[in-house]
């Protein structure tokens, strides 16, 4: 059986000593991240890349990839003990888990979490086990303009589920392009937009951006108005929920993980989709209806499996077909391509231990965030106490190092300073940054397979109507857009509101 | 008036979108635009920055029809400047004083950024920081940054 080849060969990778502990390492770091308000896994692996230049590829991916699905577990603790949803996603589980914990049940509600997370991870694994592969191998009879409208696709799909103004997303992912076109044409080499600075030739660099735009903006703003939190600090009387709780959360569990697992796929922001769709489902499932929003134990088990598979399975577009399905998967697609590694469908061929040792490390990995979130509870609860006075300064202070290592190079820092104020300002006219960055990031890539669709259709442009799968992509595409253009649909989206990083 | 104010949001968005737009559009003339078979540098430059100029009518225009503006405030200058300055400081600081100067410049800045931190206690969240920083970056992952620059002689 290959499958069995491929697996055996990606769990000798990801039980290599260095990997399991750079994947502990970056686990840790991403829940740290996740309880942290202010900071979050999008400025926190942009900030972190550079270090991870001296890793091997594999090495570092994992350790990458820790951060993102830890800050997914991470955010779920504060929202369940301050009633602070350390990421969007974890917004629904603050419903009832706020509840529960103010009911001294934040023991059960904190490993009702895990457990719902982990059963989750690891069926989402498996789907990516199963799944990428084939998926691959249909990407790569893929010519340019396919890839093009698949571009196309995610940008547009991405922005019908982010929160606000559908015209202020679009206008973000086009500003977005338009800075990934800073820098010398990939045919001609004729500079672009450099006045001449010998750094710009290159391009803008996304760290800096990303750390501008999701670091230092979201410090300007909090800094503007200063929230004082409460901590619940008598946790963990009791952790382990009884048989009758056990009983009650094994069905939302369940349909939790089936639903993320599907919506991760999607562009855009998924898993926050995920968890409040399985909010909204096990409510009208529940025997106990009047329960949820006074501490029911499914409000929590449900939306926490979500939003973990999704976290996982948002893995497949990027593994698969090159193509980020949000703005972590961006940075993730950024560090492939710094450690020189093949982008799109022929990775799974080109680079079998990569590939088969990520994904076996989500499985370990969702294993030791188990592990690390239940026994240390204590140590994350004290990491809130932190103050912001100090907490701010030092991400200052990382941010400033991490992105001045990656090329010795000054014009990058002061790029955060440009792209944190650019963020700041665009924030307070409502304008989120997530589309931004995934247009900055895909902006050559969509011009590239732009240019190269033109030119073997010598110049026609019907060519991305008339080659059927672009042709349904593209359908796909516009249809999204309507969709999200249709104020019935706009209004719901805004209660699903959603950004990346929102602390 | 009223029909500005409520739309001043969306006409202050609008107006960043239609001048990022129309500052690449016109740089993009200056570079060969080519034709669809053969593109030139500016081709696809120029296309996105009348597009997102157009964008940003658009959304001037929606401000008008559906606007609001509430909770809208001006910016908070402290901050902005001043971790702004901290960036800025290391960037220029950094060859010349070294990891330590520049670190501790930058974070003594930023920390002055929020109004209710107390200089002293400002200075000491810089020193505090600059030393946990070269322990992390320096000591435990050796990055390979100077700790003392060239303007400082040894």
């Amino acid at each position: 059986m290959e499958l069995f080849d491929n697996l055996g060969l990606g769990i000798e990778t990801a039980l290599r000593l260095e990997n399991l502990f750079f994947c502990l390492i970056g686990v840790a770091l991403g829940t740290a991240v996740g309880v942290l308000p202010g900071i979050g896994p999008t400025a926190t692996i942009a900030l972190l890349l550079p270090i991870t230049f001296n890793f091997e590829p594999v090495t570092a991916l994992i350790m990458l990839a820790g951060i993102y699905y830890g800050a997914q577990y991470g955010g779920s603790t504060t929202a369940i003990l301050i009633n602070l949803p350390g990421e969007s996603s974890a917004a629904v589980t603050a419903i009832d888990g706020h509840e529960m914990a103010r009911k001294g049940r934040a023991g059960v509600a904190l490993a009702t979490a895990a457990i719902g997370s982990f059963a989750a991870g690891t069926v989402a694994t498996l789907l990516i086990v199963l799944f990428a592969p084939p998926l691959a191998r249909v990407a790569l009879t893929f010519g340019s303009a396919e890839f093009f409208s698949l571009v196309v696709l995610g940008l547009i799909a991405s922005i019908a589920l982010a929160r606000g103004s559908t015209v202020k997303a679009l206008a973000m992912i086009v500003l977005g392009l338009l800075l990934g076109t800073v820098g010398q044409d990939t045919y001609t080499a004729t500079p672009r937009f450099t006045f001449g600075v010998r750094e710009l030739y290159s391009g803008i660099n996304f760290v800096p951006v990303a750390v501008g735009m999701f670091g230092v903006a979201e410090i300007l703003k909090n800094l503007e108005d200063e929230k004082t939190r409460r901590v619940i600090t008598n946790v963990v009387s009791r952790l382990w929920p009884t048989r009758d709780e056990f009983r009650r959360i094994v069905g939302p569990i369940a349909r939790g993980t089936v639903l993320g697992s599907a919506l991760g796929v999607l562009p855009g922001a998924g898993h926050v989709l995920a968890a409040f769709g399985s909010y909204s489902i096990e409510k009208r499932l529940s025997k106990r209806p009047n329960e949820f929003g006074h501490g029911a134990i499914e409000g929590v088990a449900g939306p926490e499996s979500a939003n973990n598979a999704a976290a996982q399975t948002s893995f497949i577009p990027l593994l698969t077909l090159g193509i980020p399905a949000h703005p972590v998967m961006a940075l993730m697609l950024g560090a492939i391509i710094i450690h020189g590694l093949p982008t799109g469908p022929t990775i799974i061929q080109d680079e079998p231990a990569l590939f088969w040792g990520l994904i076996v490390s989500m499985w370990v990995g969702n294993f030791f965030l188990v592990l690390l979130n239940l026994p240390l509870i204590g140590i994350w609860v004290k990491m809130l106490t932190i103050p912001y006075r100090i907490l701010y300064p030092t991400i200052i202070a990382f941010a400033a190092i991490g992105t001045y290592s990656i090329g010795l190079n000054a014009w990058d820092v002061f790029a955060i300073a440009f792209f944190g104020v650019l963020g700041y300002v665009l924030l307070k006219l409502d304008c989120e940054p997530a589309p931004l960055l995934l247009g900055f990031i895909l902006g050559p890539l969509l011009e590239d397979h732009l240019r190269r669709a033109l030119i073997i259709s010598r110049g026609d442009l019907t060519t991305f109507v008339e080659r059927p799968v672009s042709a349904v992509l593209l359908v796909i595409a516009v249809a999204a857009l309507v969709l999200a253009i249709l104020p019935a649909i706009r209004q719901k989206r805004e209660v699903v509101f959603a950004d990346e990083d929102e602390p | 008036m009223l029909a500005v104010r409520r739309a001043l949001r969306d006409i202050l968005a609008g107006g960043v979108f239609i001048a990022f737009g129309l500052a690449f559009a016109f740089g993009a003339l200056a570079y060969d635009i080519g034709t669809p078979l053969r593109m030139g540098p500016g081709y696809v430059p120029l296309s996105l920055g009348i597009l997102t100029a157009a964008l940003g009518v658009a959304i001037i225009i929606k401000g008008f029809i559906g606007g609001d503006s509430e909770g809208l405030t001006g910016l908070d200058w402290r901050p902005l400047i001043l971790i702004s300055a901290a960036l800025l400081f290391f960037g220029l600081t950094i060859r010349g004083l070294g990891v330590a100067g520049a670190l501790f410049g930058a974070t003594l800045l930023a920390a002055l950024g929020r109004s209710r931190t107390p200089p002293l206690e400002a200075v000491a969240i810089a020193a505090g920081l600059t030393v946990v920083s070269i322990l992390i970056f320096i000591v435990a992952l050796q990055l390979r940054l100077p700790l003392i620059g060239d303007w400082i002689p040894v």
